[in-house]
């Protein structure tokens, strides 16, 4: 899927490689896959800089100077979950202050309020709420799509299908049929979190194994639904986890290319039950961006998710792999505090900005990585 | 890219690469052609000519900002007051040794003294201050007064610089921060520092200061009117003078912050990170005669600050208790000394403790007993 090299000379010479990555060079600047070894090699070798040029070269063979965003809103109809991951600081128990479910009118008028600031996608998640069932979600998807029409329905994560098919007591594909027939477009990449049994087990053991999470995408995208992959990092997970984990997403998309896109998701401890962690550093981030888009030869797109990462590393990624620069935009001008705790939200036009000083062209794409084409073209 | 245009962009490289100094012209082609990633392997090499090995030094330090009254009206500052403003103050010499007080407690070998332009305090005050500093905190050195603030004092006390150096000097100044240097170029000063020192001016006071034995640091604030060229004509002047002084010790750069000023109505986009990056490197590159790189998490976060390590900075500059005029700005970044210890350490260096003139303190951290 990586394009041939045009002149792997001239490549070679640009990566500047440390003679011991020397023949991770070759096979990079040849298109050669990398093996699970390379990858650890990769997260533990000393000169972040030169991995990262790797990374780029890549980015580069695949989409040239183009960087994308997407303006998309998110609706989580309910924060109640019973699941209780101990990385999670959204989902709350019934009783807490901060529940909250939101009723079909919620929903709608929330998407009424993001077509109206230009969304031309919402990408729905919930907690696991026996309530929120399979027929309440048939019934929105199905009075959104009334309503919008041209409005993208991004819903659910494999964990959520999951949990509806246990719910109804019907397989997880009858479930992705009945949502498809109401109304389903496409699926996010939340819930992987790392595949890894023992990590998983510590992070999130109630949720659904990795071989179902593989498997509801592999259904999915035999379905017809493109659907996108992430990895949660930055915890108790070691380099070979992340590996592991990467090259289990490579192999279904061997057999399926389904997933559009790779988003490996920062870990925020604060508010969670892991809140004595320190989180990653600004150099995991990049190195994790800059390996998956390595390993990943198959998958087509990698996001820096600037909501997780903060605007500065994640306009930084763009140079370790990343050619996606994604995360909900508002209209109006809203002060960016730098700095985690703050809430973040940026402009169009900043992002642009960013996306430019990074040295590459920018472009509005649609949940297919179509570009979208505005009558008032954003400057 | 036209084929000159590349290869004016590969001899910059190769020369960067070879340790060779660069021209202006390699330093302008870097900055708006190179590559972020190998500007910043090429960087890192230099710094390990310089610098050789694991060691990240940073100073255990606060600041202090004895008045935020001032007359110059700097358009990026939100931390001034014009006299007689009600939130106007001085703190008194008992306030600031409560200050050194909590300072010492952790260990602290520098207070950053700096405050705004105030139109009537007389030297005698000033030399007061440093004396009761000296007596009562003899081993924290006094890292006070940026270059305006000098050039300020000779105004008001109408004495030549190189006298207001001497006797503050003489007080028990120990050395001289490169504040207010922002962009050495007269064009851009007007535009965003008009009452300030002119760039002859600030570089008058550290020529002064390197000649009485003072040793200081150069600063550069960028990212917002200047040009690629003027960035690099402001160290190149810097560079200029370290051929004949060698007393700057490090140098410090930061992007434009401050979404609150008057300044932000004229630069509607500020630098991001990749463009703070992009100029360390290329600043470690150019000023091959200053010893250390500065990264400056204050303003850039302790995540971009630790990648700058990757990027030519040796040094983590202070753990500052306090950062007044940042924080009027906008930006909150706070650190301990433990948690400058984890960052460095989590960045893959060792973390140690320096003075201000960067003799490296004998390790603080536990190192590890052999198996
Ligand atoms: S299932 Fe999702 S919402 Fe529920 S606790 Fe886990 S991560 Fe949070
Ligand atoms: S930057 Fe300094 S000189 Fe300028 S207004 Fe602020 S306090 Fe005064």
């Amino acid at each position: 899927m990586i394009p041939a090299p045009t002149d792997p000379a001239r490549d070679l010479r640009r990566l500047r490689a440390p003679a011991d990555l020397a023949d991770l060079a070759e096979k990079v600047v040849h298109a050669q896959r990398l093996s699970f070894e390379d990858g650890v090699r990769l997260y533990r070798h000393p000169d972040l800089l030169a991995v990262g040029r790797l990374a780029d070269l890549v980015r580069e063979r695949l989409h040239g100077d183009r960087v994308s965003y997407n303006i998309n809103r998110h609706i989580e109809p309910t924060n109640v979950c019973a699941t209780a991951c101990a990385f999670c600081a959204f989902g709350r128990v019934a009783s807490d202050p901060d529940a909250y479910e939101m009723t079909q009118e919620d929903v709608l008028e929330r998407a009424a309020a993001c077509v109206a600031e230009g969304a031309t996608e919402v990408h729905i998640v919930a907690g696991l709420h026996p309530l929120f069932d399979l027929a309440w979600y048939e019934e929105i998807l199905k009075g959104l799509k009334a309503r919008f029409p041209a409005l993208h329905l991004k819903c659910f994560t494999a964990v959520e299908i999951v949990y509806l098919a246990g719910l109804a007591r019907v397989s997880p594909e009858t479930v992705l049929r009945r949502l498809i027939a109401a109304g389903l477009d496409s699926m996010p990449g939340g819930g992987a979190e790392i595949f890894d049994p023992v990590v998983r087990s510590q992070i999130c053991d109630n949720k659904c194994d990795a071989d179902q999470w593989i498997d509801v995408h592999r259904t999915a995208h035999r379905l017809g639904l493109r659907s996108n992959a992430t990895m949660l990092y930055g915890h108790i997970e070691g380099d070979e986890h992340r590996v592991d984990h990467v090259l289990r997403l490579r192999a279904l998309q061997d057999e399926t290319k389904g997933f559009q896109t790779f988003i490996p998701l920062a870990f925020h401890p604060a508010n969670t039950q892991l809140s004595h962690l320190p989180g990653p550093t600004g150099r995991l981030d990049l190195r994790v961006t800059a390996v998956s888009r390595l390993l990943l030869d198959n998958v087509a797109h990698v996001k820096a998710y600037w909501v997780m990462l903060g605007e500065k590393t994640a306009q930084v990624a763009l140079s370790f792999g990343a050619d996606d620069f994604d995360g909900t935009v508002v209209e109006e001008k809203i002060v960016h505090m730098a700095g985690a705790e703050s809430p973040q939200a940026l402009t169009v036009e900043r992002i642009r900005h960013l996306i430019r000083e990074a040295g590459r062209t920018p472009y509005e794409r649609d949940t297919l990585y179509h570009a979208v084409v505005r009558e008032k073209a954003p400057a | 890219m036209t084929a000159t245009a590349t290869s004016a962009l590969e001899a910059a490289y190769d020369r960067a690469a070879a340790g060779e100094r660069l021209s202006t012209e390699d330093a302008v082609v870097l900055l708006a052609q190179g590559d972020l990633l190998t500007l910043g392997s090429l960087a890192a090499a230099a710094r390990q000519r310089r610098n050789p090995g694991r060691t990240v030094t940073y100073i255990v330090d606060r600041n202090v900002n004895y008045t935020n009254v001032c007359v110059t009206y700097c358009s990026f500052c939100a931390f001034y007051r014009p006299p007689g403003h009600e939130e106007g103050y001085v703190q008194t010499y008992e306030q600031v040794a409560a200050r050194l007080e909590e300072l010492r407690a952790q260990g602290g070998r520098q207070v950053l003294l700096q405050g705004g332009h105030h139109p009537d305090l007389p030297l005698a005050w000033y030399e007061g201050l440093l004396r009761s500093m000296r007596e009562r905190f003899p081993e924290i050195n006094v890292h006070g007064f940026s270059p305006p603030e000098i050039t300020h004092f000779a105004e008001i006390w109408k004495m030549p610089v190189r006298e207001v150096v001497a006797r503050l000097k003489a007080a028990g100044l120990g050395s001289i921060p490169g504040g207010g240097g922002e962009i050495l170029v007269d064009r851009v000063r007007k535009v965003i520092a008009p009452m300030k020192a002119t760039s002859d001016e600030w570089l008058g006071v550290m020529r002064e200061a390197h000649l009485q034995g003072l040793s200081t640091s150069a600063t550069m604030m960028f990212g917002h009117v200047e040009t690629l060229a003027e960035r690099v004509d402001h160290m190149d002047r810097l560079r200029r003078l370290q051929d004949e002084t060698h007393g700057f010790t490090a140098f410090i750069a930061w992007t434009y912050q401050n979404p609150n000023t008057n300044l932000l109505r004229k630069v509607k986009d500020p630098a991001g990170s990749h463009v703070y990056l992009k100029t360390v490197a290329v600043a470690r590159l150019f000023l091959d005669n200053v010893p250390h790189v500065q990264s400056s998490w204050v303003t850039q976060g302790p995540k971009v600050g630790q990648l700058a390590l990757d990027f030519g900075c040796d040094d983590m500059g202070g753990t500052m208790m306090e950062e007044n005029v940042v924080s009027a700005a906008g930006t909150t970044y706070r650190m301990t000394p433990e948690e400058m210890d984890r960052l460095i350490l989590a960045a893959g260096w060792e973390p140690r403790r320096r003075t201000t003139r960067y003799e490296v303190l004998p390790p603080h951290l536990p190192t590890e007993v052999p198996a």
